[in-house]
This record gives structure tokens, sequence and C-alpha cells, in this order.
């Protein structure tokens, strides 16, 4: 393994309300261990994550955006994934011409029931992020670890 | 009625602004009643010494156009902020990058490399057989010395406090128009428009583009321009075509759209209250691509499809500098120029 870059990456988790943010309750419920470095953040569906946000959480500090949202075609509002799927398309490849690792933006669906699935995504993003160099884009990170 | 001195300064320009100064025709001879030239290098010989020679704020209205490609842009930028009272980034590279800023993504070295080593059908049979390439010092004897190619590409914003914008690539008659009506206002009253005023539209394109727009605009295959021949009466956008028209200030009176029968590439910039034109578009695009037929493409045909924009960045930030490429570039500056 080669070696790490940057030890304590931060990642934004965009969890859908119906299933994936489900899936994270669960995995607490259940104590299944995943690392400590996502800050997950709830919205209604995976398709209102608004390209802006995933920027903007990238240029704030984090080394990471996940999207999680519903199974194709099981979608609460019928349609919300298919959008963020053809969204995050764009954006890894807008990311890519930027000077930003596509690495550091991934997409998964995850159910409400598959809480295994959810820790597996997370602690392997994150340690894929450790074999990163730290964001390219960080500017404010003094200011966000301030914060917290 | 006393006159006003106005400056046109220049940073990486094409010309393309002052043509439109000069495109003026008639328009010219009740601005030239009003104001007294002071500098514009295209029109006559004026030389950086006698700026230098004026008192602070002498300068009535600057215009610059053009956006800080090298250590001399940015000179020239500060020295006339410094001489003039009113700053005017007129034109869309001084106003967002235009389209030098697409240059962006490399640095420096990268596009020395690649204009004088790496480049198309460069080799040593061209007549660059060493490679030479421009330096910002040389000395043998006698120091000399040429303006250094910077790494990154910036608004004019990035280096100087800016007090109104004049989009548009080049801008149109009817901002100046507006222009002269802010001019004379100023000469008459001493009154300006708030600072940070847009002079363009207050609406998006779409609203000033007369093709017919469908209900409900579904794309369920991306062309570009030269693969059809577009109906000059629908909307682009329904028939494929990725025109930047919901995301770009109107203002230019759908020279684009209506006059070339071309997609709008959305050179006035983003629209009223509209931070990021660039997301915001390629969010809109991806909602309405293949918007009917989701479940039947599937997540792959999905993709497919999506993969058939070319080039993200050049769509869709053609003309606008994305907030975190100043500011990262900005901070890639400050660490270099503290390590020295």
């Amino acid at each position: 393994m080669s070696e790490l870059l940057n030890p304590e990456p931060k990642v934004i988790a965009f969890l859908c309300k119906w299933c994936s943010s489900n899936a994270a309750d669960l995995a607490g419920v259940s104590r299944m261990k995943y690392p400590a470095n996502v800050i997950t953040i709830v919205t209604p569906c995976s398709g209102r994550v608004d390209p802006t946000y995933i920027f903007d959480a990238l240029a704030g500090g984090a080394d990471g955006v996940i999207v999680a949202g519903c199974h194709p075609g099981e979608c609460h509002y019928v349609t919300g994934n298919y959008k963020t799927l053809k969204r995050m398309v764009l954006v890894k490849e807008l990311a890519a011409q930027m000077g930003i690792e596509d690495e550091r933006i991934h997409l998964e669906w995850i159910s409400s029931s598959e809480a295994k699935k959810f820790v597996k995504t997370m602690t392997e993003f994150i340690e894929k992020l450790k074999h990163l160099p730290p964001n390219p884009l960080r500017n404010n990170r003094v200011a966000l670890e301030a914060k917290h | 009625m006393k006159k006003i001195k106005l400056a046109v300064a220049a940073g990486s320009f094409c010309g393309g602004c002052d043509m439109s100064i000069i495109n003026l025709n008639e328009m010219l001879i009740p601005i030239e009643e009003v104001i007294e030239l002071v500098f514009w290098q295209v029109a006559a010989d004026f030389k950086f010494e006698d700026v230098e020679a004026l008192q602070d704020k002498e300068i009535d209205i600057c215009l610059y156009h053009g956006p800080i490609r090298t250590s001399e842009h940015a000179e020239i930028a500060h020295l006339f902020r410094k001489k003039s009272k009113v700053m005017i980034a007129y034109g869309s590279c001084s106003c967002f990058g235009g389209i030098p800023q697409l240059a962006n993504p490399y640095d420096a070295q990268t596009i020395l490399d690649s204009v004088y080593t790496n480049g198309y059908n460069i080799d040593e049979s061209g007549p660059n057989q060493n490679y030479m390439r421009p330096k910002s010092e040389y000395k043998k004897g006698r120091a000399m010395t040429l303006p250094k190619l910077l790494d990154s590409c910036l608004p004019l914003t990035s280096e100087v406090d800016v007090n109104y914008f004049v989009p548009g690539c080049p801008p149109v008659p009817t901002q100046w128009e507006m222009l002269v009506d802010i001019i004379t206002n100023f000469i008459k009253k001493g009154e300006l428009p708030p600072k940070g005023t847009v002079v363009a539209g207050e609406t998006a394109l779409c609203e000033e583009c007369g093709r017919e727009k469908p209900e409900e605009i579904v794309i369920n295959r991306f062309r570009r321009p030269f693969e059809i021949d577009p109906d000059p009466e629908k909307c682009l956008l329904s028939q494929g075509i990725i025109c930047m028209g919901p995301a770009t200030r109107a203002g230019c009176g759908g020279q684009c759209t209506l006059g070339a029968n071309m997609p709008c590439r959305g050179c006035f910039g983003p629209a009223p209250g509209v931070k990021d034109p660039g997301l915001k578009m390629l969010s809109a695009i991806a909602s309405i691509g293949g918007a009917k037929i989701e479940a039947e493409l599937g997540p792959e045909g999905l993709k497919k499809l999506m993969e058939t924009i070319p080039d993200p960045f050049g769509t869709f930030y053609r003309f606008f500098t994305p907030e975190y490429i100043i500011k990262t570039k900005k901070k890639v500056a400050e660490e270099e120029s503290s390590k020295k």
C-alpha cells in the first residue's frame, strides 16, 4: 500500500431522507463501526443535491464528497435519483478538468436496509482518500476545523 | 459643458472590445463632445509615463478590458485604479475571465510546454529547433525583462476594486447607450449608480430571445451546433443543442440565437441572482437529458447519454471563471510570493 498522504481526511456525505439516512441510522442502532471522518447531511432526495453543494463542500475544506440515494427505480420521488446520476457524471468530468481528482466525488445507492453497505462504502472511501494528497481546493480548511 | 477624462486600458485583450467602441459609428460624436481621451493605445500613441504623471484620481472613468494574464496586466490594472475615480470592467474578459480563462486548469509551465515543446507538429524540423521559449529575465551584458506569464488568468476583480461591469464579448451599442446615460448624468448631476451595477439587461437571455419555447424541454440526444441545421423558429435547447440562454444575462438582444442561429455561449455572464452559472446550467442540462425515458435507459444508458456532452468545463464555463478556481489560484500565488 502506498504511504498515507492525508491521514485524517474530511468527508461530507449527502444522504437522502428516505433510504441512505435510514441506512446510517440502522448502522448506528446496530452498533456498527465506521470512521468518524464523515459529516452527514440529510437532504429530502439525492436529486436535491445541487452541484454547487458538492463544489462548496470541496472548496470549504472537505477532501471528499459522497452522495447517496435510493437504488435506481426506487426513488420516493420516482425519478430524483436518475437526475443525480446524470449530474454526477458531468460533475465528475468537470472536477477532473478543473484539477480535482474525480475519486473525491462518489455516488452510491444505499437502501434503508443496507447498513452494512453504508459502513463499507464510508470505510472504503475514507481509506481511498487517505492515499490521496489533501484537496487542492482546500482554502478555508482552518476555518472549518475551528468550527468543529 | 465640462469634459470628463476617459481612459481605455487593456490587459490580455484580443482587440474586440476596442473594435466595439469604434463600431459605435455616429454614436461616437455625442460621446466625443463630453469626454477627453487620456489613454487608449489602440486609438493614439499614449504612453504609460503620461498616465503615471497624472495626479491620483485625475481620470474620471477608466474602461479596462482583457483579463489579468501576465504580471504587466496586473501592474496596469493597479496603475489605472490609482489614477481613476471610476473603474469599469469592460467586456467579458475583465468581468468574468472570458475565453482566456479556459487556460486556468493549467499553470504557466504547462502552457509554455504545450506551446513551445509538446505542441502539435512541433519538432526539430521546425523553425524552433532548440525549443526556445520566452523568459521573463535575460542577461547578456545588459539585463532585460519581459512580463511574466502568470499561473492564472483571472478577471479584473481579482486584482483591483471595480465599480461597474459592462459584460459582453464584445459589448453591444445598447449597453453604450446606458453607459452614455451614466456618464452624462455624472457630468450634469455628479450622480453615479450604486457600486457593482452591471450595465446590461436585468433578466435571463431567454426573455429576450423570441424563439418558440415548448411547454417542457426534453433532450434525448445531445447535438453540437455543426451536427444539425437548427430550425430558426424553435428553441435551440429543445432541438438538442446546449444553449446557455437560461443561465445568462440578457442585454445582447439575442445576437447569436436570433441573428446567427447559433446557441448562446454565455458571454454576458450569470443572470441576475445566479452565483455560478456553470454549475446551475450543468444541473439543468442533466435534469432534462433523457427526462422522459430515464427508467427505459437505466443507469448505464443515462451515463452514456451524459458522456456525449464533450468538455463540460468549456461548455458551461466558457466565459466565467469559477469562484473555486479564483480562490485556489490566488492562494497558490500568495504562497509562492511569501516563499520569496
